[in-house]
């Protein structure tokens, strides 16, 4: 593993984004700011720039208009990154597969982007708390 | 022990439901001052009217239970009124006392929700932490009844899907006195803070005909001495059973929608209450066979306001039509009226104070003619925190002092 | 204005409307060609103080439909124009955003979704579909497959 990764798994740095989501999971994701969860003590902070960012919390099934607007925010972040798709529609569209303004889902968008991406799926309408910081967690551990 | 809470805050960045938010709002400004807006709002459209129509009528619940997390009850119920309505179907008293229950518990947890973020937008970090902190045993109630903590999945045509244990009614009645005097804190630390009437006093305001011309409902209207709530009006569920009064309050600014949405917090407690005391025996559901071909209206007060669906039937086991109106499609033009004219330290408080239910507010941002943001959404931010921190030193106001989080 | 009183002044449009329908005491559909929908509506909204809830706009095969919804708060009755737009190559109607400012949305809304142009109204721009969404592709037509 790479001094970066290294690093990277000691104190992570989240960007969230919103590609068209019922805001459930959005709530849930700030709500890990909050007492009850305080993500903080883990080193786990959200950011409010892609470029300083180590993952992406990307919710939402990727409407037409929001894709590009997600490829630009990969782009920009900062590499090595992990995408986590948060949540059922980042994860494969969930119940809104197939609705006529969806580009999604999420890692599709992604990839055309970096085929080689690392993505990190947390299912789950919307994931519990614990379940995004479960799925956080498993995911750096895997790296 | 009591200690006053000075803890920073926490994050850099703006670190709530409105951040990246696909809305888009574009001012144009002149000096300080906001002389137009623009929005968009492609970047959340799913296309779920069209989706409806393949589902089976039993399914749409789930589906428009997602079209906003923070009014998940509100949609799935005005959507099964709304068939109800062509069926001629009542449910039973018990199912009508739950879908109450239910629906007012989000209310409170979307309210408190609410209040955190006005907090945020402002830099009270600590209201925000503080009103989050005390939502969360009202999810854990909802996640004891229904299983989740939001998308409950809790109605049908005809009823409910599960209902209300009654070994569980003494828990709930005992969590809502511990809700209600945190609540009563909360209420107390804003409503009484010199700061917060000359940060949010006179700010933001709709006046009432702008109220009517742009048909706003829920706390935005109330607000603004709009004297409208559906669960009076055209009464549904169990509300017309229940002792509870509609808030109004009539100078239209964002502290008056603050003491509205506050307020019917304290109601909503009230109306649990008396639902989970009052619950009667019986089924939760009538059995709905068929749906006859028809066209039916049903509404329900959402936390943000009135939520409308009409749905077409032509005899088939799914919708021809379903048209979805949340309260935040009405609402959120009006921002253009309450926004035009105010400082632009003080558009997203306007904004938030409209209580978008899709999460827009981070998605602002102040343009030039040649469409080059001069201000960004992370600038509008620091500017209203700003002016607090300015009204702040200027009063000489204590910090605020809340139980210890 | 309590349900008598609607009822009583709604007859004063009737010769505006094709038929009225009381499907229940609180819900009322008033049936009327696409032509005389801007007078209806601005005697809806103007002259009886209805709030307005929301427009739908429906294929009906054979015609277009404009389903515009208001309520008698003070009753709980809801009462809906129902307009039939009965020219299916170029659907169109007359705008009422011009008198009621919040119809502004879903007249743009309907035009991105089944291509109905709103005659005069005052900022008749894409407002749902992205950016990219081709012109003249309609999504809530029936002919487009789900």
């Amino acid at each position: 593993m790479s001094w970066k990764m290294k690093a990277l798994k000691k104190s992570v740095w989240v960007f969230h984004v919103n590609t068209g989501a019922c805001n459930n999971c959005d709530i849930e994701i700030v709500n890990l700011l909050t007492p009850k969860f305080d993500v903080e003590r883990f080193g786990i902070k959200l950011v409010g720039s892609p470029r300083h960012a180590d993952a992406l919390l990307v919710t939402g099934v990727g409407t037409k208009q929001a894709a590009k607007r997600l490829q630009e925010v990969y782009r920009q972040t900062a590499k090595p990154c992990v995408v986590f798709c948060m949540g059922a529609c980042a994860g494969g569209g969930g119940i809104f597969e197939g609705a006529y303004h969806v580009a999604g889902p999420v890692d599709k968008i992604v990839k055309e982007v970096d085929p080689n991406a690392i993505i990190a799926y947390v299912p789950g309408c919307p994931p519990k708390p614990e379940a995004m910081i479960s799925g956080v967690v498993k995911a750096l551990a895997a790296i | 022990m009591k200690k006053s809470v000075r803890k920073p805050i926490l994050a850099v960045g703006p670190f709530h439901p409105l951040q990246e938010e696909m809305e888009f709002f574009q001012l144009t400004v002149d000096g300080e001052i906001v002389t137009d807006i623009d929005v968009r709002i492609s970047y959340n459209h799913r296309g779920i009217e069209k989706l409806s129509e393949t589902l089976q009528f039993d399914q749409v619940p789930f589906l428009v239970s997602r079209v906003c997390g923070i009014c998940s009850a509100s949609h799935p119920l005005a959507y099964v009124q709304a068939v109800e309505d062509i069926v001629g179907v009542t449910p039973p008293d018990r199912a009508l006392y739950v879908r109450v229950i239910i629906n007012e518990l989000e209310r409170i947890h979307s309210h408190l929700l609410w209040v955190g973020l006005a907090g945020h937008f402002i830099g009270y970090d600590t209201v925000f932490m503080w009103a989050w902190k005390y939502r969360e045993p009202v999810l854990d109630l909802l996640e004891k009844i229904t299983g989740n903590r939001n998308n409950y999945g809790n109605v049908k045509v005809g009823g409910c899907r599960e209902d209300v244990p009654d070994e569980i009614i003494p828990k709930i009645l005992q969590e809502l006195d511990n809700v209600e005097q945190k609540t009563e804190m909360l209420a107390k630390a804003v409503l009484d803070d010199p700061v917060l009437h000359a940060r949010l006093k006179g700010v933001g305001t709709l006046s009432n005909k702008d109220a009517m011309d742009y048909a706003v409902v829920g706390p935005t209207a109330r607000g603004s001495g709009v004297d409208i709530d559906v669960r009076r009006d055209d009464p549904y569920a169990a509300y017309a059973d229940l002792d509870w009064k509609v808030i109004t309050q009539t100078e239209g600014d964002v502290f008056a929608k603050a003491v509205v949405r506050l307020l019917e917090t304290f109601e909503s407690i009230k109306m649990v209450r008396q639902a989970l005391k009052k619950l009667p025996k019986g089924p939760v559901a009538a059995e709905v066979k068929e749906i006859p071909p028809g066209e039916g209206c049903g509404h329900a007060e959402a936390p943000r306001g009135e939520t409308f669906h009409y749905v077409r039937s032509d005899g088939g086991n799914r919708p021809v039509r379903h048209k979805i109106r949340a309260p935040s499609y009405v609402n959120v033009p009006s921002f253009r009226a309450s926004c035009i004219g105010q400082h632009i330290a003080d558009v997203t408080i306007t904004l938030a104070a409209v209580d978008p239910c899709y999460s827009c507010t981070e998605r602002m941002a102040v343009m030039d003619s040649r469409s080059n943001v001069i201000l960004d959404y992370e600038s509008l931010l620091r500017l209203s925190r700003e002016k607090t921190a300015k009204i702040k030193k200027e009063i000489g106001s204590p910090e605020l002092k809340l139980e210890d989080l | 204005m309590n349900q008598e009183e609607l009822d009583n002044r709604l007859a004063e449009i009737s010769d505006k409307l094709i038929d009225t329908q009381r499907i229940s005491d609180r819900r009322v559909f008033l049936l009327c060609e696409s032509e005389n929908s801007f007078a209806v509506n601005k005697f809806l909204f103007q002259d009886l103080a209805l709030r307005f809830i929301i427009a739908t706009g429906i294929d009906s095969d054979s015609c277009f439909e404009v389903l515009y919804h208001y309520s008698n708060d003070e009753t709980g009755c809801i009462v809906t124009v129902k307009a039939f737009i009965r020219d299916r190559e170029n659907p169109s109607m007359e705008s009422i955003t011009p008198i009621l400012p919040a119809a502004e949305w879903i007249e743009r809304e309907m035009r991105d979704i089944l291509g109905i142009d709103f005659i005069n109204h005052p900022n008749l721009r894409r407002l749902i579909l992205s950016d990219d969404w081709p012109e003249g592709v309609y999504p809530l037509r029936k002919e487009v497959k789900k």
